[in-house]
């Protein structure tokens, strides 16, 4: 069975959703993510769904899924990309991806998930902050 | 005897400086001129170019169709120009209708001088006049009123075009002064540009500015707050600015929440933008 | 009303529900429909195929196109020979369901269309019809 990579970027993982999957493949990235974040220790968990055209009640439920347990694990969930027409869709259907943090872009998501873990730190080197603390 | 058309169009082609000279003075005597929006010269103009077609076309004869016929092609054409000028001048109806219906007066003051002792042809003809005079002034209208229709269209789609721009106001804050009443299908188009110029300009915050809209309903403030939504599953976080005390007090006794966050005014709004961006806006020292 | 292009495609498996989005996809694009209705469209009929599958057993997308002058659009019909619904108000609130879904399916696919009707008989199936123009 097919299988959405997961790659490790400092110590973040990093899910790109480029084609319209079906529900299975959508089940099995919520189980591979879980996973991948105990195994990586991984801090932040970044979801790239800038090439999806449609996100369905489903897809929605998943993407909160993925951020409640992340959440758990002691990740942070960053949704990045979404298109204009896919979140006034996603209003309209009444999800509001609540427990998701959202960004607009992969370089804006990862200083997302910098600035909440290294406060410390100045706001311009968080993202490289990321990447010095790579576990591997 | 002729028939009352070739009457009509012998009287037209014969009396014609005479027609003209007392159609003038009805015109102006009726305010036909728009209060000296047409100039004289343009109005005689007008008058000379309509009773030639009109002559040509009572000459050619008259079909079933009347006015709608072939022959008063020209006479149309010149009730079309005359129409949509003064559509476009903002003439009043009746200001523009006068125009064809003046003309009875002198058309009959003809008719009855040259059969001043036949009563039933003055009455025949001057009927037959009546009618067709009464057909072009009909025709004048319509013109008029689809003109003005379209004048309408086309101020509103200039005010939907003026009325809808994405303003960057610095790298990454976006504002969108919204000016005039909402309704349904404008915040619709509006809103969607906005979340699109969010993705081209990467930007993280919007500023929606209500200064310029009088009245918010229930519809519109719902249609504001599935925007702040959409928006900040982009990534992108909204802030309202501008809403009046009048628009506050209804908003609250609608029940609608708006539960985002909103400053007083565009500056106050930006001010707060600087502050989330992480800048800070500092006056120079005064020179020394 | 004229029905200028008509297909209908099966829907048994999760993939075919991917199908029916992207034949949605086609037609609306065929249609007309500018891109945020495009898109509600398509996810509308992702939430009903998804329902004919899940809880109709599996059934049919019938996904037509349509002038019905000044409107174009496409219209759609899932048709199903499953359970059927005993109480469709309770179906329609948002948050309802009777599987582990978000229970934004029906209710969400009608908030998404121009037109929504549904007729259900208990031990028949279901067909769900919406439409969306410009």
């Amino acid at each position: 069975m097919d299988r959405i990579p997961i790659l490790k970027l400092g110590s973040a993982l990093l899910v790109s959703i480029q084609v319209d999957i079906h529900d299975q493949l959508a089940r099995a990235l919520e189980e591979d993510l879980s996973a991948r974040i105990v195994a990586t220790g991984a801090r932040g968990v970044m979801i790239d769904i800038s090439g999806l055209d449609v996100v369905d009640s489903f897809m929605g439920r998943m993407l909160d899924n993925i951020a409640a347990v992340s959440r758990l694990l002691d990740a942070d969930t960053v949704v990045v990309g979404m298109r204009p027409a896919v979140a006034i869709t996603l209003v309209e259907l009444g999800l509001s991806l609540t427990g998701v943090k959202t960004a607009l872009n992969v370089e804006r998501g990862m200083a997302l998930i910098g600035d909440g873990r290294y406060e410390a730190l100045e706001d311009d080197r968080a993202a490289e902050g990321a990447d010095d603390r790579d576990p591997g | 005897m002729d028939g009352g058309l070739a009457i009509l169009a012998r009287l037209v082609e014969t009396k014609g400086d005479a027609l003209l000279t007392r159609w003038r003075e009805l015109l102006l005597e009726a305010g036909a001129s728009g209060g000296g929006r047409i100039k004289d010269a343009e109005l005689q103009k007008q008058c000379r170019e309509f009773l030639q077609a009109l002559g040509t076309a009572l000459n050619a004869g008259v079909d079933a169709r009347g006015v709608a016929g072939p022959e008063f092609a020209s006479a149309r054409a010149l009730l079309d120009e005359v129409s949509r000028s003064r559509a476009a001048q903002g003439f009043s109806p009746r200001e523009t209708a006068t125009f064809v219906f003046s003309l009875k007066g002198p058309l009959f003051e003809q008719l009855r001088d040259q059969f001043a002792d036949d009563a039933v042809t003055v009455s025949n003809v001057g009927w037959e006049m009546s009618q067709l005079i009464d057909q072009l002034g009909l025709y004048t209208m319509e013109v008029f009123q689809r003109s003005r229709e379209e004048v309408v269209r086309r101020q509103q789609e200039e005010i939907a075009e003026l009325s809808t721009p994405v303003v960057k106001l610095w790298n990454g804050i976006l504002a969108l002064p919204l000016i005039g009443t909402l309704d349904s299908a404008r915040t619709q188009v509006v809103m969607e540009n906005l979340l699109q110029a969010i993705v081209d300009q990467s930007a993280e915050l919007a500023i929606i500015d209500i200064t310029g809209v009088p009245t918010v309903d229930t519809l519109v403030a719902q249609h504001l707050l599935k925007t702040i939504a959409a928006a900040r599953l982009m990534g992108a976080d909204c802030i309202i600015s501008g809403i009046r005390p009048q628009i506050a007090q209804t908003m609250v006794h609608l029940g609608v929440e708006l539960d985002v966050v909103s400053k007083a005014t565009l500056a106050d709004a930006l001010a707060l933008a600087f502050q989330r961006t992480g800048r800070t806006v500092v006056r120079k020292a005064a020179k020394g | 009303m004229i029905a200028t292009r008509d297909e209908t495609l099966a829907i048994r498996h999760s993939d075919d529900v991917v199908r029916v989005r992207q034949a949605v996809r086609g037609e609306a694009i065929a249609a007309g429909l500018g891109l945020v209705d495009q898109t509600k469209i398509v996810t509308a009929a992702s939430e009903l195929a998804r329902n004919t599958l899940d809880y109709g057993l599996g059934g049919t997308a019938r996904i037509e196109t349509f002038t019905d002058a000044p409107r174009r659009g496409v219209r759609l019909t899932f048709e199903d020979h499953g359970p059927g619904i005993a109480d469709l108000d309770q179906a329609l609130t948002d948050g309802f369901t009777s599987g582990s879904g978000l229970g934004l399916g029906l209710s969400g696919a009608r908030r998404l269309s121009n037109e929504f009707t549904i007729h259900s008989v208990v031990g028949e199936g279901t067909r769900v019809m919406i439409a969306r123009w410009k």
